[in-house]
């Protein structure tokens, strides 16, 4: 008997010593699905008690407390649990970056050049990053892949966690341009007060300004290609603009200063553009403005330092609860490098206990999300009509006590909540004999 | 009206055959202003015949200040040969002076400057602006028989370097200065300076010390090397130099001949000088000097009025600028927003420096050397004067203190006789708004400065002007030297022009537009001026004109200012600073659920008494009578978290330029006015270990400290606590990201080798040292031999930590990721005989936590970051747990300003990731660093006895929801949430009280600079990004890699 024990124990060692290559994406689940007696987070800011959802090929058919559950199809029993839509990891780089340090191979995020209008996220996206799991057993079951560098990166692409292929994966392609903002503060060299170095003399705002003059130059021109019925020759750059002035495309600009998100505006104004602010920790001070203008905003970092030593030292955390008081269409995001996004149910958490209702949190990593990537037809809510993107925790998905993710469906498709890392504490609780 | 100055015109003639030809023109330039060449050197071969001269002149009826103290009315001064010889009320004058009548004039001692570079070349960088990609540069690049740091230049002679130089000369003359001390601006030992005269001679004899002083600073100029990078390695550099000369003066054979060093010594009974440039900086240096037995003249920034009770306890002489902040221009609100209040602040009290230090009765020096425009010195000065500096501590600061903190009062500094005939002549007393120094007397010889004003030359004069058509009178109402009217039915303005010497004038006879004028150029013989011109209609005439009666006093235009409010200096000098430090209470907490630590467990509707720092009692129903009260009904009370590793409130974190830096100190450059400090105690922080960063192997001594927000830097420090060190260990300390590294080690082989190197050269050291220590009697080795023994011991801070270490007198925390080194770090500690204390980050930890149990070491690391790097691929946030479980003493840190604010999350995670228990996790942020740290008898729990570092949270802490409501270190409440609202309210009110006042000076016409955002400068490990706000500098990379 023992020996067999031991020999099971090796043969889970053995299993677990080829990484995550066993963490198989599911197959598609054709039939009826039933979750019920669970605690419904709907996104929208409805909640149910034991309620149940109904999924038929992957697609939700109804969602309430008197959901009757016939005999045949398969249940998920999640009495006592939380039930959510699936978390959005709305702008980052996975699937985009492996090893940012020291490992430049693994890294197809930043392209050369200034103008990339025509760079394509979606075609480097590496579904067999070892991230990914990561964030699905954290309840992130969808992300907008986003390139960066330059002025114009090119265009972001939604995609869903669970693929063998980034044709796979793909949500909805190119959905959003990114245009990283020039600049209106010019940073001291960091190590030139040491030194004794003089800084450089140039004025920021001019700088900015004439940078922004050729964004608009730029657009301006892609207009006029744009109208010609024929074209001498071909141009790429003012092709992939196409799509952002014929609004199937979203202008995501990247900017955190007043300023920044001022010329945002105006390019509202100029080119008629859907503009959604990335970043944007500012925002809050113009948040009236941006909600006249119907300014989506994806705030970066929401735990952050304030920006000034003057400033409300939970400036970060309630800037969230400021836009939603000013009726801005916000989502939240999560670029922490170190911790590789998998903290986004927390950022709105923080939000949550500094002025947002908890649903409205969830919200700001859902629904939210999804409108403002526009698949909000598709995902971001646990309604009729949408995919079954559902997520069930233990407890409070927002809070890192109880945040314990034990189902995860994309497309009505359980997947898998394995990952390297589980497959590493597995490793070792075997080695130490701990249960 | 004029003065009677009475001299013999052959001399005056004969002055220019001292010169060969091609001065002439140059000198040309100098008549007016040079009257007098008085010596030459008698070793200098004359070229003509020799002019021997005795030049003596006598200062009449002046007021004669002679020093702050003694101002003598009515008095005479008699100069010879650029000597004082009499000075008082009734001196005899000789009879071959030169008597130069001063009514109405003042003479003063001229001042001393003991801040300049005046006449020394100023060195340039060489090679390429800083690439902290680029190799190390691991020796000094100077050639020769030097020392081995290019940052000591103990040898630089400043008298050797010196060159007079007129053009620098003539603007510190204008503003009254007669001597300065110059030395080379450039390095942390610098050399020393030399005292000279400001007078235009030949350098031999405007030379009055060639070597007075000693410079030091904490900066290392134009040196190249690698070595120090960092505030604390400057420090360290120092102490090491000063222990170095000691040793050397034993003639150590192993050093050869080192002139850095030998010229180190040769200069240590000058008076030693530190360019220290801010008010903590002003405290290092001086406790540098403490340490071996120096008092510095300090050179001060500026803001010492900030701190000035730690300023005045130095004891040293202060040399301070009037140097004051520009007024920004804040018109644009997002500008505006990025100028931090302390910034503003500093802008509005900076001119209460100087009176600061006459209040606390600090001696100082005043110095114009930092003023970008030196003109602006007397405005600035006067701006002092305004905001409470008394005029005769003026005068003291620029005389008499600078010349006795050089011993040169015989010399210079007052008007006594046999002192240097070196002062000013001025028409009034010499700080008032409108006085004017007229001459600047250096060494005998007069420079004239406003001659021109000599004479009041306003007033009314009868203008007379005679042409062929006849004779015309007017009025002529002179109101200055370049402002005159003709006083008719209408009053014409007229283009006027006085020198004292040549005057013209011209104007329109009638008040038209296009009317021509009279225009007439003349000579000035006293009261009456007269020459010739051209009237309105081209014929010439002749003029005269001739001073009739005084004009009437013009009235006093010079706004004086009002004072109005002044902002107050706050502690720390932040927005969210304290009017009054915070002191202890005792406090009662009531019925809270109360989270020991101990084994009593959590504690429902439980009291926590505070008496005196301390936790007094813990139980149920508790009272004291003179405690505050706080109910805590539904709240959390728990200890304060302790964070095993943080970067926040140091001037610097990474010395990383050699890969062994166990010499510097995180505590010799804390800066307690570190926002984070306040943020941090906002998320229920109470201790913090600072640590060096991870750019070595061997890296620098850490500082535990408290978070007594307002305290100096000092009164930071963990009092009691064991001393630490920080290893670190893989990609960081071979320099990974750098392209072309040339420091070893370059893979974690050679990490090893670096410490199985520096532990054995310890040991030897040790060895040594302690052969040197037995008294030479019980040696085996006798007399003389015993000495050499004791010589031969070069004391080395580097290897005195090491040995401290291998002594368990100090402990490493040592920042490592992957097995192999962690596992390798610890066979290096056991061959040598003691335990690695703590492993820091240790993210493959749960990969050796039974070797690190059988070791002995503690674990402190992250809760779930990973992937951003090689070495933590295989990371993961179920770590924590597995150490744990294994038996470890585990604690979460944060290495991050940001992160530290939520330790009690990151410890949460562990319930998520392995499902530790809540107490358990908890402990992960409080008990087991207290633990790790070896501060587990005085924090870390809630127990009677220990001190009262308390925090009241609004929900479980562990919850994501819990904020800390107040937290209470030593028994201060150092954050409470409700003020916390209020300080907001105020920082809104003063700010804009401050964008007013700068709006005001801006719209009075005063100069403004661009609004400049006050950078925050964010320090780290050097491990990773960091999520710092928008004005924030991260110089991690930087120090890290190089």
């Amino acid at each position: 008997m023992k020996k067999l024990i031991i020999f099971i124990q090796l043969l889970a060692a053995g299993i677990a010593s080829q990484a995550q290559e066993d963490v198989y994406p599911a197959k598609a689940y054709a039939g009826k699905l039933y979750i019920t007696n669970g605690t419904i987070h709907v996104g929208n800011g409805q909640v149910i008690e034991n309620g149940t959802i109904e999924v038929e090929n992957g697609k939700i058919v109804q969602v309430g407390a008197g959901v009757t559950v016939p005999a045949g199809g398969k249940v998920v029993d999640v009495k006592g649990k939380q039930v959510y839509p699936g978390l959005i990891l709305p702008v980052t780089d996975l699937g985009l970056k492996e090893i940012s340090n020291g490992v430049r191979g693994s890294n197809d995020y930043s392209e050369l050049g200034e103008y990339n209008n025509s760079i394509r996220s979606i075609v480097a996206y590496n579904t067999d990053s070892k991230i990914i799991n990561t964030l699905k057993a954290n309840g992130i079951l969808l992300a907008g892949v986003t390139p960066q560098g330059g002025t114009i990166s090119g265009s972001s692409s939604v995609v869903q966690l669970d693929a063998w292929n980034w044709e796979d994966a793909a949500y909805k392609m190119d959905n959003g341009m990114h245009l990283n903002m020039p600049t209106f503060i010019s940073r001291p060299s960091r190590f030139a007060a040491f030194f004794g170095i003089p800084q450089s003399q140039t004025d920021p705002t001019k700088d900015a300004l004439k940078k922004i003059d050729e964004i608009k130059t730029l657009f301006r021109q892609a207009k006029g290609y744009l109208q010609e019925t024929t074209h001498k020759e071909t141009n790429l750059k003012f092709e992939a603009l196409n799509a952002l002035f014929s609004k199937k495309q979203k202008l995501f600009v990247h900017a955190s200063q007043v300023k920044q998100m001022l010329i945002a505006i105006d390019f509202v104004k100029e080119f008629g553009f859907d503009v959604v602010i990335v970043g944007g920790s500012e925002c809050f001070q113009i948040a009236d403005l941006l909600k006249q203008y119907n300014i989506a905003v994806i705030l970066g970092d929401e735990h952050a330092l304030p920006a000034t030593e003057d400033d409300d030292i939970d400036q970060p955390f309630k800037t969230p609860a400021m836009l939603q008081k000013a009726g801005v269409l916000f989502a939240l995001n999560d670029e922490h490098g170190e911790s590789r996004y998998r903290n986004l149910p927390f950022n709105a958490g923080t939000a949550a206990a500094y002025g947002l209702t908890k649903e409205q949190a969830l919200q700001a990593i859902t629904l939210n999300s999804a409108k403002i990537l526009g698949v909000d037809d598709k995902t971001g809510s646990l309604e009729a009509g949408k995919d079954a993107n559902i997520v069930v925790s233990e407890g409070d998905i927002l809070d890192m006590r109880t945040s314990i993710i034990v189902h995860a469906f994309i497309q009505g498709r359980e997947v898998s909540l394995e990952n390297k890392q589980k497959q590493l504490y597995d490793r070792y609780m075997y080695k130490y004999d701990l249960k | 009206m004029f003065p009677v100055i009475k001299l013999k015109p052959k001399a005056h003639m004969r002055e220019y055959c001292f010169f060969p030809p091609g001065k002439f023109l140059f000198l040309l330039g100098l008549i007016f202003m040079v009257n007098t060449v008085s010596m030459s050197q008698v070793t200098f071969p004359v070229n003509g015949i020799a002019d021997p001269q005795v030049k003596c002149f006598a200062f009449t009826n002046a007021t004669i200040v002679k020093d702050g103290q003694t101002t003598v009315p009515n008095a005479t001064l008699v100069i010879r040969e650029g000597k004082i010889v009499s000075v008082g009320a009734s001196v005899t004058i000789p009879k071959e002076a030169v008597v130069i009548d001063c009514s109405g004039k003042f003479i003063y001692p001229s001042f001393i400057d003991i801040y300049s570079d005046y006449g020394v070349p100023v060195p340039q960088r060489q090679g390429a602006p800083f690439d902290y990609r680029a190799p190390a540069q691991l020796t000094s690049n100077i050639k020769g028989v030097f020392g081995w740091n290019q940052a000591i230049k103990s040898d630089i002679d400043a008298a050797k370097l010196f060159n007079a130089d007129d053009a620098k000369a003539k603007p510190l003359r204008d503003l009254g200065f007669g001597a300065v001390l110059t030395h080379q601006k450039d390095g942390i030992a610098r050399g020393t300076g030399a005292l000279v005269t400001l007078a235009t001679e030949k350098e031999n004899l405007v030379m009055l010390k060639d070597k007075a002083s000693a410079h030091y600073s904490l900066s290392k100029g134009t040196s190249t090397q690698s070595y120090p990078s960092s505030m604390m390695g400057s420090v360290a550099l120092l102490r090491q130099t000063y222990l170095d000369a000691q040793w050397y003066k034993t003639n150590p054979a192993a050093e050869g001949v080192n002139l850095t060093l030998k010229a180190w010594n040769d200069i240590q009974s000058l008076p030693q000088i530190f360019e220290a440039n801010d008010k903590w900086n002003d405290l290092r240096a001086d406790r540098i000097g403490d340490e071996f037995g120096v008092q510095y003249i300090i050179k001060g920034g500026g803001n010492e009025y900030q701190r000035i009770k730690e300023i005045a306890a130095t004891k040293a002489t202060f040399i301070l600028s009037v140097n004051y902040p520009q007024t920004m221009d804040v018109e644009d609100p997002n500008e505006a927003r990025f100028v931090s209040l302390s910034d503003m602040k500093h802008w509005e009290l900076a001119p209460t420096n100087l009176a600061a230090f006459e209040k606390a009765n600090i001696p100082f020096c005043i110095t114009a050397a930092d003023l970008k425009d030196t003109k602006t010195f007397f405005a600035n000065l006067r701006k002092a004067i305004d905001n409470g500096l008394s005029e005769s501590k003026a005068l003291e600061a620029l005389t008499k203190t600078p010349a006795t903190a050089l011993g040169v009062y015989d010399k210079v500094g007052s008007l006594d006789a046999g002192k240097i005939a070196s002062f000013i002549i001025t028409n009034g007393e010499v700080f008032k708004d409108k006085t004017v120094i007229l001459q600047n007397w250096i060494q005998g010889n007069k420079y004239a400065v406003k001659d021109e004003n000599w004479s009041p030359v306003a007033g009314q004069y009868t203008l007379q002007v005679r042409s062929a058509g006849g004779n015309n009178s007017y009025t002529l109402d002179v109101k200055s030297i370049s402002d005159a009217s003709i006083i008719a039915k209408d009053t014409i303005k007229t283009k006027f022009s006085y020198d004292g010497k040549l005057v013209t004038i011209s104007f329109a006879t009638e008040k038209k537009t296009r009317a021509a004028s009279i225009r007439l150029g003349g000579t000035v013989n006293g009261d009456v001026w007269n020459g010739n011109g051209v009237d309105a209609d081209g014929n010439n005439v002749l003029w005269t004109a001739s001073f009739a009666k005084a004009g009437a006093p013009a009235p006093d235009t010079s706004k004086k200012k009002p004072q109005g409010e002044l902002g107050k200096v706050v502690y720390p000098f932040d927005g969210y600073g304290w009017d009054s430090l915070p002191q202890a209470e005792t406090i009662l907490i009531k019925n809270g659920t109360v989270w020991t630590n101990e084994k009593e467990g959590r504690l429902e509707n439980t009291d926590v008494l505070i008496k005196n720092g301390k936790i007094a009692q813990i139980g149920k129903n508790l009272a004291d009578a003179g405690a505050r009260v706080i109910d805590a009904t539904g709240k959390f009370v728990t200890p304060g978290i302790i964070d095993e590793h943080s970067h926040i409130a140091a001037a610097s974190i990474n010395e990383g330029a050699q890969s062994v830096t166990s010499e510097v100190r995180i505590g010799d450059n804390l800066n307690p006015e570190d926002i984070n400090i306040y943020r941090q105690l906002s998320g229920g922080v109470t201790s913090s270990h600072i640590l060096h960063g991870s750019a070595n192997t061997i890296g620098g001594q850490t500082q535990l400290i408290k978070l007594r927000w307002g305290a100096g830097d000092e009164e930071l420090k963990f009092k009691g606590a064991d001393p630490f060190i920080k290893f670190a260990l893989g990609e960081n300390v071979k320099r990974t990201t750098s392209q072309n590294n040339n420091r070893f080690p370059d893979t974690r082989m050679g990490v090893e080798e670096v410490m199985m190197d520096a532990f054995t050269r310890a040991c030897e050291y040790e060895k040594g040292c302690k052969e040197a220590a037995v008294p030479a009697t019980t040696s085996k080795k006798k007399g003389a031999a015993a000495t050499t023994a004791a010589a031969a011991v070069r004391r080395d801070l580097e290897l005195d930590a090491l040995v401290e270490i291998m002594n368990k007198k100090r402990f490493i925390t040592c920042h490592s990721y992957v097995q192999s080194e962690i596992t390798a770090t610890m066979r290096v500690a056991e061959k040598f005989n003691f335990t690695v204390n703590t492993f820091t980050h240790i993210l493959e930890g749960y990969k050796v936590a039974d070797k690190m149990k059988t070791h002995g070491a503690n674990a402190s690391t992250f809760s779930d970051w990973w992937a951003y790097k090689t070495e933590v691929q295989d990371a993961i946030p179920y770590n924590a747990t597995l150490m744990q479980r294994v038996g470890l003493n585990v604690c979460i840190n944060s290495d991050d300003a940001e992160m530290a604010r939520r330790l009690n999350q990151e410890a949460a995670k562990s319930v998520k990731y392995g499902g530790m228990s809540e107490e358990e996790a908890f402990k992960m942020v409080t008990l087991n660093p207290a633990k790790a740290l070896h501060v587990d008898e005085k924090v870390g729990s809630l127990k009677a006895g220990k001190d009262a570092d308390v925090v009241i949270w609004s929900d479980n802490p562990l919850s994501i929801y819990a904020k800390a409501e107040k937290t209470i270190v030593d028994g201060i409440v150092y954050f409470d949430r409700t003020r916390d609202l209020e300080m907001r309210k105020k920082i809104a009110a003063e700010r804009n009280r401050l964008v007013q006042k700068m709006l005001g000076e801006k719209r009075s016409g005063g100069p403004v600079a661009p609004a400049t955002p006050s950078f925050q400068v964010v320090l780290s490990c050097g491990d990773h990004d960091h999520h710092d706000g928008l004005i924030t500098v991260d110089v991690d990379e930087h120090d890290a890699t190089h």
